[in-house]
């Protein structure tokens, strides 16, 4: 039995027993219920599992439990709730960013920390932030359209 | 929102529906629209509840298009009733209509048919009971929002009359639904119902479900189709930390483990664990359209037409063709299933576009009754077609048949999906026509080879289409559906032009035996013949000396089709551009929404690079239920299609496929996706039309004839990667 690991997540703390190397994503979804990290390629790859580490974008699939100890970990979740949006959620809701929206979750979080360190990006900027995170559905344009309202909207 | 009752049931629509009724034989059923055909009853379509909430229930499913918030707009439109009100139950084979699939562009058309003729009967059954209540003529009342209104002040509401039993009767179709001038629902951007969880992490995919004692399980897949399994060491695996069960039957492994990690691990120990023998049976990569087109074919006559005509002139012939496609979806396939603790019956949750063909199947496969078998759908990613959502769904059931009384939630890896789902086909096009010495096509040929486009689970009476069931000790044999007949086809899907041409014929040259395994990706077939056709008018019109827009109108009478070319070209002309531009036309499946692409390309003369910075497109979708919804299927549409057609190559050798992960099979990037521009002619008075696959043939098309300006010569061969332009150019 592996000893128990506390880590903070969208500001609480959580205690979990699991291997020190078990990727967040499992913890995220499984130990602690929350459904915003998805599971797409459990490589790294696409961008679905994105949540923010110390307010850093990190693929939570190829990122272990044990290299977030003591260091804040924020979800889709932990941003805002339907009763209580975030300016991001509320500005892909008013452009209708998704289709399936399996990818809207990496989408929002990676965008949250391009806002962050940039208040204004431009339409190349926003691109080149989301350039890790894979689509299949086209909404592509959509999801900058969302960004850009949530920058114009504040 | 008030309306009256007299403005329904007197109009053309119920006139024309008599004469169509009255032609059924007598003694036979009566013909009802859409879905009502096959599940007549209004009460499987509708309940009305005392607490003021209407639930409907919907054999269509969510798989990201909208589909579920374009019926429910459809119902609250014939109810007159607030869409809060409407509580949608989708895909059950415990609860809703069977409607077959989600699939087709034909939610609209079919489901949404049903949905509107099944609300407007109960609108007037409601009014008809509050009548009688008030004692007022039924066309004196007005309803809004579910409360009804007499003159004089008098009222009640839908929730005060309705009974228990006030639906529980067949339905007659005898309510014509309203006219689309009276439409206040309809027709306007209602937002998505899923997007608010979509975007907060509700609980809404399949993989989000937890049942209490929950496992986890992963499948470990042969190498590939064919490789034999040669020797399994099972305990190694079994004594692994959390793991439960192991599963063999035949060359079908997976397992079960209390953490989803330890599956993961457990997973990669199995596969390690198993010895398997890979035949060389694929055909070289480098030879497969000669490969296919060696086989055997069924060959059918699609269309064949004579007529007098001008000598030909000059003749041309040219020969396509395209490689497989993945769906890739974002999610890997997914699902839930619990057996009942003796054993005697299973529930399954899954994506999959037919719940009720898949029940079937597994029924079948586990050697349990129907009753013993519920299916329910559950959302994932996007799957554009037939991925691995109904193999999972097996693959969860055999795990959880080895831990009855204990939920196991199943998850394909990256590599399961790419390896295992059932590619869009290989396709070859060859097509000659003759023109005349004024520059018409006067004769026009089209001949098309493709293995099977849908292999979905069908229910016949044995065998089964689910992946593992073939890997069984018992293995059940693959089925073959019949291609899918003209006017919609299948690999033939588009292969005959919506053009003019006295004289034409198509043929389409089925290879039943398939080297991989295909299925149904967005269009069957209509991608690659779109590419092909429209490539083609642009070599006959280049022949003829002629502008390529003015060729297409002068061989095209459809007034619809002429329309939406008009509005494309006219739409890409507001922007100024260097860039050589490209056309694309097709009405999808010759039946249903019309979609023109223009499309411009830049080349990267060193490297062979394709990209494609702009899109303008105008779209012919009848009549519009959800504008903005019509535009997200339309962009995405075009989007993918781009993907498809400057990028996706699905990797394989002789001993199986290659890709595992995206390395492998690059998609378009944020980077790369043409900005869009669409225009679309709403037609209140014409039937609604799926639009989910309208635009891929259109844009791949418009791609096409973009590069061969840009190239000053036409690559003939899908997909322009860089390597295979360069190539070309050399
Ligand atoms: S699931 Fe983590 S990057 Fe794809
Ligand atoms: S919305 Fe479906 S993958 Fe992005």
């Amino acid at each position: 039995m592996p000893a128990p690991i506390t880590l903070q997540v969208n500001g609480r703390e959580a205690t979990v027993t699991a291997e020190p190397d078990t990727p967040l994503l499992y913890i995220l979804r499984n130990d602690l219920e929350l459904n915003g990290a998805k599971f797409g390629c459990g490589l790294g790859q696409c961008g679905a599992c994105t949540v923010l580490v110390e307010g850093q974008p990190v693929p939570s699939c190829v990122t272990e439990l044990q290299a977030v100890v003591g260091r804040p970990v924020t979800t889709l979740e932990g941003l805002g709730t339907p009763d209580n949006l975030h300016k991001l959620q509320r500005a892909f809701i008013a452009e209708q960013a998704a289709q399936c929206g399996y990818c809207i979750g990496g989408m929002i979080m990676e965008a949250k920390a391009l806002l962050d360190r940039n208040a204004e990006p431009t339409d190349p900027e926003i691109r080149e932030a989301l350039s890790a995170h894979l689509c299949r559905c086209g909404t592509h344009n959509r999801i900058v359209a969302a960004v850009q309202r949530a920058v114009k909207e504040g | 929102m008030a309306t009256t009752l007299t403005r329904r049931g007197l109009g053309a629509a119920a006139a024309g529906l008599t004469l169509f009724f009255s032609l059924s034989p007598a003694g036979a059923q009566t013909a009802l629209p859409g879905s009502l055909q096959t599940n007549r009853r209004l009460d499987a379509w509708l309940r009305i509840s005392a607490d003021g909430t209407v639930t409907v229930f919907t054999g269509k499913v969510e798989i990201g298009q909208g589909a579920v918030t374009a019926l429910l707009q459809m119902a609250a439109e014939e109810l007159d009733v607030a869409p809060a009100r409407i509580r949608m139950v989708s895909g059950d084979t415990a609860l809703t209509p069977d409607e077959g699939f989600t699939a087709g562009s034909q939610s609209m058309e079919y489901g949404g048919t049903a949905l509107r003729y099944a609300a407007a009967e109960a609108r007037a059954i409601l009014l008809d009971l509050a009548a009688g209540k008030l004692g007022v003529p039924a066309a004196s009342l007005t309803v809004s929002d579910g409360a009804i209104a007499a003159p004089g002040g008098a009222g009640t509401t839908y929730w005060a009359v309705a009974q228990a039993n006030s639906l529980r009767r067949e339905a007659t179709a005898s309510v014509a639904p309203k006219p689309p001038g009276q439409h206040r629902i309809v027709g306007t951007s209602l937002p998505r119902l899923d997007i608010p969880a979509k975007v907060t992490g509700g609980a809404i995919y399949v993989q989000d479900m937890r049942l209490p004692g929950m496992l986890f399980g992963r499948v470990a897949r042969p190498p590939s189709y064919g490789a034999k399994l040669v020797s399994v060491d099972l305990d190694a695996v079994r004594a692994m930390p959390g793991v439960v069960a192991v599963v063999r039957d035949g060359r079908f492994l997976g397992l079960v483990a209390e953490r989803e990690e330890q599956a993961v691990k457990a997973r990669l120990a199995l596969q390690a664990a198993a010895r398997w023998e890979v035949p060389a049976a694929l055909p070289d990569p480098a030879r497969l359209h000669e490969d296919l087109r060696a086989r055997k074919t069924d060959d059918t006559i699609a269309s064949e037409k004579r007529g007098d005509a001008p000598a030909v002139a000059r003749r041309l012939s040219a020969s396509f063709t395209k490689r497989y496609i993945a769906h890739a979806s974002i999610g890997p396939s997914a699902a839930v299933a619990h057996y009942a603790a003796d054993g005697s019956s299973v529930h399954v949750w899954s994506h999959s576009q037919g719940v009720f063909p898949l029940q079937r199947d597994l029924v079948r496969v586990l050697k349990l009754s129907p009753a013993a078998v519920v299916v329910s759908h559950a959302q994932n990613a996007g799957c554009y077609g037939h991925n691995g959502a109904d193999d999972a769904a097996l693959d969860a059931a055999l795990l959880a048949r080895a831990v009855p009384g204990r939920p196991v939630k199943l998850q394909w890896m990256r590599d399961d999906e790419f390896q295992w789902e059932p590619y869009n086909p290989a396709m070859e096009m060859a097509l000659s026509a003759g023109l005349s010495a004024e520059g018409r096509i006067v004769e026009w040929t089209h001949e098309v080879w493709s293995n099977h486009h849908n292999n979905r689970p069908l229910n016949p009476k044995e065998g089964s289409n689910l992946l593992a069931s073939w890997h069984l000790a018992e293995p059940h044999p693959p089925v073959y559906p019949r291609a899918l007949p003209q006017p919609a086809g299948s690999g033939d899907r588009n292969a005959v032009p919506l053009y003019d041409f006295p004289n034409q014929k198509v043929v389409f040259h089925l290879i039943p035996e398939a080297p991989l395994r295909t299925s149904a990706l967005r269009t069957l077939g209509a991608y690659g013949n779109v590419f092909a056709v429209e490539s083609f008018m642009d070599e006959l019109a280049a022949a003829a000396g002629a502008d390529p827009v003015a060729f297409r109108l002068a061989h095209l009478k459809d007034a619809r089709a002429r329309a939406v070319i008009e509005a494309a070209v006219k739409l890409a002309a507001e922007d100024q551009g260097e860039l050589p531009r490209g056309i694309g036309f097709a009405r999808y499946k010759n039946l249903s929404a019309y979609v023109c692409c223009i499309a411009e390309v830049a080349l990267d003369r060193d490297s062979g690079a394709v990209r494609v910075p702009r899109v303008w497109s105008a779209v012919d979708a009848g009549q519009v239920i959800t504008p903005d919804g019509l535009l997200n299927q339309i962009e995405g549409g075009i989007i993918q299609a781009v993907s498809w057609t400057v990028k996706e190559d699905l990797p394989f050798d002789v001993k199986g496929i290659l890709a595992k992960d995206w390395s492998r099979y690059p998609i378009l990037g944020f980077a790369e996706v043409p900005k869009l521009r669409t225009a679309v002619l709403n037609r209140p008075d014409e039937k609604p039309l799926g639009a989910g696959e309208a635009s891929q043939g259109p844009a791949g098309a418009a791609v096409a004839n973009a590069l061969a300006r840009a190239l000053g010569k036409r690559v003939r061969a899908l997909p322009y990667t860089a390597e295979r332009v360069k190539a070309a150019m050399a």
